[in-house]
């Protein structure tokens, strides 16, 4: 008997698109992805719909509008397992740099008329909203790891996305620290692995996109940016980024703000 | 026969969330919505108090299609705003990652999002059963677009290594020689899009359009060159805002781009292809002759086959200008802030995007402007749809309202990128 194929749902909030993107951007996996589940609601990739509860559902955006709100407890009701792809759903992304400003502001300068636009004064991750079953980080999210968390939920096994930081995976590159070689700040020993470890290998600094690691210590890198130069107003930017309204980055930032 | 009404409340294989609304009454098309409902992201209010290094980074993550539009719009605003300009292969190295977006940005439309339309698909997985070859040589030359991002950006999504004056590192020969073996096919699969593309059934539609796009004194445009329209306008990037309007329209409460003193326009393909065939190469024009374009097409459905052929071309170029690679001395040069305001239009693969931005003398960013292409075909789109209804009355609504659709994707609206152009009303469920 054929075994019933796993029903995916891939769901969006207030985002860019990315992070779904990277499932199209399986060009080689793509193929093999559609053949063992069942694209049953996929808006970007499929005029198709069928009908939910569904096995599993991506999130992809944050909440910031009353609507979405509402809409993320049914998406929650319909979905078996339910994980979140990216900053923004796991963070409250890029669009959470609102939260730490009056958002009636923040409509004065882009709309005309900002009493048509209906939205919340903060940007938050979907699990200040319902029970998330696995986070999945990244601005955007690296599709291998995206590829890792399907099959892991295809074979019930853990998804393998370990905790520690970029450095770790810097190490393991091989590349040069631009810290330690080039005095260049670098947000890497903060920030949760994933990436690969991308920046420094292009002689860049970190910028954090993949967000906070597992039990950061972000007043020590603070003090060491402090020490190369970094004044407060650069240190509150650098904390503000994709992944703002993280705990670690919330308090680190707002510990400069004058 | 009295009213009749065409609703799409959630428009599929587009980036990002919109709806469709047309509404008909005594045979007369009254009413047509192309609505966005995108949520605010705030992208022009906090760009406020940012460093103008940040920009690239920070503007990336309006749109994860087309991030490197962001990306080289934001970097050329910058530097004319501290009156820097890139030169040598650093210019060439943007034109390169340019390509490697238009490729994979174009086979991702033409193959994922529109062509199923044509064949009457729900999508191009199920496409493939029956057309195993073309989707498998899609994803394939999709990939090698990919593959340019990733090379010179460090991804494809939200590259990392993109900075006002150039780059963070510039590649080694040696990292992009092997590119041009893999473009070479690409080259090959490009001209074989367009020999299939232009084999699709294309519905009969044309209009009259205004059609505005970049025009360069030599090249094919991606980075530079003057804002030119098929009617008579020629102006620098920084006159846009003394052109273009956005235009509140209290009936959709979207706001949409005009010209001014005139009406709708459209950017995007058709209009690049119009204004600048004779820029294309040798390669690319044959490629259109052969599918029957003449240097001018006026029929949006056709834009599938004018992607194709720039598709070819940015495959042609990619390989040009890999051949000819001299790394540069820096991979940067150096842009030292200075107050002023900085503006660049360059050509996302979806039509001309348009951004503007005044710092002060230690570079923070005091105001942010950013028109996506979206918002100015916005207007072009609901014209589109009033027309191709009212001509097609007769055909049973189910028909009706996939060839709408369709009419949209021709546009591959890029919801996700909604900034500032509209005005939101969340529909209840
Ligand atoms: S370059 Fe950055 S990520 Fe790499 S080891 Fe140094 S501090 Fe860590
Ligand atoms: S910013 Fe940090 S986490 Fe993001 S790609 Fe660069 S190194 Fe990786």
């Amino acid at each position: 008997m054929a075994m019933r194929k796993a029903k995916l749902a891939v769901w969006k909030f207030a985002s860019c698109d990315g992070c779904q993107l990277s499932l199209l951007d399986c060009e080689d996996e793509l193929l093999a992805v559609a053949g063992a589940v069942d694209m049953a609601h996929f808006p970007e990739a499929t005029s198709a719909q069928v009908k939910g509860p569904y096995d599993l559902s991506l999130v992809e955006g944050s909440i910031t509008t009353p609507h979405d709100a509402a809409r993320i407890h049914q998406v929650r009701r319909a979905s078996q397992t339910l994980i979140t792809i990216g900053a923004c759903a796991t963070a409250g992304g890029i669009q959470a740099l609102r939260n730490f400003r009056n958002v009636r502001e923040f409509l004065g300068i882009v709309y005309a008329h900002p009493e048509y636009i209906e939205t919340l004064s903060l940007s938050t991750p979907i699990s200040t909203h319902v029970l998330v079953d696995f986070e999945l980080r990244g601005c955007p999210i690296n599709k291998h790891q995206l590829l890792d968390v399907i099959a892991a939920f295809l074979h019930k096994r853990k998804p393998v996305t370990p905790a520690h930081s970029v450095c770790l995976e810097c190490k393991r590159r091989g590349s040069v620290c631009v810290m330690v070689a080039h005095g260049l700040p670098c947000l890497g020993p903060v920030t949760h692995a994933g990436c690969g470890a991308i920046c420094p290998a292009y002689q860049r600094g970190c910028y954090a996109c993949f967000g906070p690691m597992e039990s950061p210590n972000a007043p020590a890198l603070a003090d060491w940016l402090m020490s190369h130069g970094a004044g407060d107003s650069a240190i509150v930017r650098a904390f503000r980024t994709y992944n703002a309204y993280t705990e670690s980055f919330r308090k680190e930032s707002e510990a400069h703000e004058r | 026969m009295s009213g009749r009404t065409i609703k799409v409340d959630y428009l599929s294989r587009v980036e990002g969330e919109g709806s469709l609304f047309v509404r008909i009454k005594d045979e007369q098309v009254v009413d047509a919505q192309f609505k966005i409902f995108e949520p605010p992201r705030f992208f022009e209010a906090f760009l406020r108090g940012r460093h103008f290094t940040e920009a690239p980074d920070i503007t990336a993550r309006i749109c994860g299609i087309c991030p490197v539009a962001y990306q080289m719009s934001a970097v050329h605003a910058m530097e004319d705003a501290c009156g820097v300009k890139v030169e040598g292969p650093l210019r060439e190295l943007r034109r390169l990652l340019y390509c490697g977006e238009w490729i994979e940005s174009h086979v991702l439309h033409i193959s994922m999002l529109h062509a199923p339309d044509f064949l009457g698909y729900p999508d191009a997985i199920r496409m493939a059963a029956d057309h195993p070859e073309a989707v498998q040589r899609a994803l394939t030359l999709k990939k090698i677009g990919n593959e340019i991002v990733t090379v010179l950006g460090g991804r494809e999504i939200h590259p990392i290594n993109v900075k006002v004056g150039g780059f963070h590192r510039a590649p080694r020969a040696r990292e992009l020689a092997p590119l041009s073996e893999r473009l070479k096919w690409g080259l090959d699969a490009a001209l074989e899009t367009v020999r299939w593309t232009a084999a699709l059934e294309i519905p009969d539609f044309s209009g009259d359009y205004e059609f505005v796009a970049l025009r360069h004194s030599d090249e094919y445009p991606f980075n530079e060159g003057k804002l030119v329209s098929d009617r008579g306008l020629d102006i620098p990037s920084r006159e846009y805002d003394h052109h273009f309007v956005e235009e509140h329209v209290e009936r959709t409460h979207a706001l949409h781009s005009i010209r001014m003193g005139g009406g709708a326009y459209m950017v995007g393909p058709l209009a690049r292809y119009a204004l600048n065939f004779d820029r294309l190469s040798p390669v690319a024009q044959e490629a259109a002759r052969a599918a029957g374009l003449g240097p001018i097409c006026r029929n949006p459905f056709r834009s599938i086959i004018v992607r194709a052929v720039e598709t070819v071309y940015a495959c042609d170029e990619a390989l040009r200008i890999i051949g000819d690679y001299e790394p540069p001395p820096s991979p940067a040069i150096a842009v030292p802030p200075r107050a002023g305001t900085g503006y660049a239009c360059t050509e996302a693969p979806r039509g001309m995007l348009y951004h503007r931005y005044r710092i002060d003398g230690s570079g923070i960013i005091r105001d942010a402007k950013i028109v996506p292409p979206t918002a100015q075909n916005q207007k072009q789109i609901e014209d589109d749809l009033r027309r191709l209804v009212q001509g097609r009355l007769e055909l049973p609504q189910d028909q009706l309202t996939r060839q709408c659709e369709q009419a949209i994707r021709n546009y591959d609206p890029c919801i996700s990128c909604a900034t500032h152009f509209l005005r939101l009303t969340i529909e209840r469920l």
